[in-house]
């Protein structure tokens, strides 16, 4: 299908080359002022500009250290807590109302207070990148390692197997994919955090190099630092994703066959 | 031990209710039943007569609420505590083959010997000298999911097997497959199970697979559900598939067919 692959390719930047036209039509036949949205090509410049500059590298490090130190911790913890209410009643039943709970507090407004209590420095933006990408990787464990089907349990007890090769060789893998797409939602959260983080308070970062930039009134360059952070966000989330083809390639998703 | 009797499997009165509640519903009632080593029976009914779950009792995957199964001399349930001791001779095939994706099929195959702490490279001799047993022959190195429904059960067949079990329970395991796949698997059951002297129990819904097969055909009616009779299967061994078309296994379907129906 060599027009299918052709299509594939054609459509998606023909998509985009047709954004990009408006977006110069828009800005040339409105007359809008370049401090609102400047063409394009400025913010190409303003770009290249940027990447040049070694203080932007040293933003980028600390804004993707924050980032991917929450984005750890919190999938530690939502694996640990996730399997450990999937195979203990009890703890679901004391924990879990508690922990939804949490969740429907919109974490964004809990910022401030994180600050206040962790100041202006990296933990900061690490609990609030932590906080942010929690549930995903927790809800999906508590359902990864609940998916395990009695089934293949029946044929773990008929082969006497103990405890740990159960869990090593049966709930391991079962769950792994379900808590691997868990994970891929949460490093995007977990950039969020981070920025959201640095808008509030503190001195380096690219969120707050994207604060400086607008008071300074660097539109383009403002613009500069969000294509910056998509790609960042996008190298991220691409590690965990090929992390997750990687260790699961059995799985349906990954190798496309039905199961 | 029971002293002095050769019974491999021995249920005296087993039964099972579930109750939830004020409802309680009776899974399987009163069974009795001596087998010998080598002996293959099948347990023959419509659904509901708790065929599958006589099965799982004996498999120690459900505790019977009332009677008692020996394996090999040793009690399977004391309570509702399964004894992995009494319960480590069987081998048990599902319905479906319950293969796992993560590994490949020579891994499938093997794993029960990896869970025993058997060597890799002794438990790898042994799955793939299996798989050609089983015709899995270059098979081995593929994921379950490339393989058809037939080829699936056969590595569930040859992970049944790896161990050497002296007791095989079977259920229902060629049931979803075409009827040739079934012809062709059964017979190579059968042989594997003469060769070794495996003492075999299948579950079956089939008439035809139930006479085939077995020594013995034990055959249950829901409602309540119980064993209404055990029927002697006298045809010589080794069987073909020749025995099917010959009267007096046809005359053997239409015993059993009246016992199935309670002779109406």
């Amino acid at each position: 299908m060599t027009n299918h692959r052709f299509l594939r390719i054609a459509l998606p930047t023909a998509t985009v080359i047709g954004f990009l036209a408006l977006w110069v039509l828009y800005v040339e036949m409105a007359e809008v002022s370049a401090f609102i949205l400047p063409p394009p090509h400025e913010i190409v410049i303003a770009f290249v500009g940027l990447v040049g500059d070694p203080a932007t590298w040293h933003h980028a490090m600390v804004t993707v250290i924050e980032a991917v130190s929450g984005f750890l911790i919190a999938v530690s913890l939502g694996i640990i807590l996730g399997m450990s209410m999937a195979r203990i009643q009890m703890l679901e039943w004391a924990f879990k109302p508690f922990i939804v709970c949490l969740q429907l507090i919109p974490k964004i407004a809990l910022a401030p207070l994180i600050i206040l209590w962790f100041g202006f420095g990296l933990e900061s933006k690490i609990v609030i990148a932590a906080a942010l990408s929690f549930f995903p990787v927790f809800s999906n464990s508590l359902v990864a390692f609940r998916s395990v089907e009695p089934g293949d349990r029946d044929v773990f007890t008929m082969l006497q197997a103990n405890p740990l090769q159960r869990f090593v060789m049966l709930d391991l893998p079962t769950a792994l994919p379900v808590v691997l797409a868990g994970a891929e939602v949460a490093v995007v959260m977990s950039m969020i955090g981070a920025i959201v983080g640095e808008f509030i308070g503190g001195n380096e970062g690219l969120g707050y190099l994207s604060v400086a930039m607008l008071q300074e009134l660097q539109v383009p360059k403002l613009f500069a630092v969000i294509v910056l952070l998509a790609l960042i966000g996008l190298a991220l989330y691409t590690v965990i994703a090929q992390l997750r083809r990687w260790l699961t390639p059995w799985h349906a998703s990954v190798s496309q066959r039905k199961p | 031990m029971t002293m002095g009797n050769p019974a491999d499997i021995r249920l005296s009165g087993v039964g099972k209710t579930f109750s939830q509640g004020e409802n309680a519903v009776r899974a399987i009632g009163d069974a009795t039943l001596d087998m010998e080593r080598g002996d293959f029976i099948s347990l023959l009914g419509p659904s509901g007569c708790g065929k599958t779950t006589l099965l799982r009792i004996i498999a120690g995957l459900e505790n019977p609420t009332e009677g008692e199964v020996l394996v090999r001399g040793r009690s399977v349930w004391t309570g509702d505590k399964r004894s992995s001791e009494a319960t480590r001779p069987i081998s048990m095939m599902f319905q479906e083959a319950r293969l796992f994706p993560w590994f490949t099929v020579a891994e499938n195959v093997a794993l029960p010997l990896r869970l025993r702490g058997v060597p890799k490279a002794e438990r790898e001799a042994r799955a793939h000298a299996l798989c050609e047993t089983v015709g899995l022959k270059g098979f081995e190195k593929m994921r379950p999911s490339m393989l058809s429904g037939g080829m699936r059960q056969r590595a569930s067949l040859a992970r049944a097997l790896i161990t050497e079990p002296q007791v095989l329970l079977l259920d229902e395991p060629f049931g979803a497959l075409d009827a040739m796949t079934r012809d062709t698997l059964n017979l190579e059951l059968m042989s594997v199970c003469a060769q070794a002297r495996v003492t075999t129990i299948l579950v079956t819904h089939s008439i035809t697979e139930a006479a085939f097969l077995s020594d013995r055909v034990v055959v249950l009616a829901p409602r309540p559900a119980r064993i209404t009779e055990v029927i002697e299967m006298p045809f010589e061994r080794p069987r073909t598939l020749d025995l099917q078309r010959r009267p007096e296994f046809q005359d053997m379907l239409v015993r059993l067919r009246t016992s199935l129906t309670g002779g109406h």
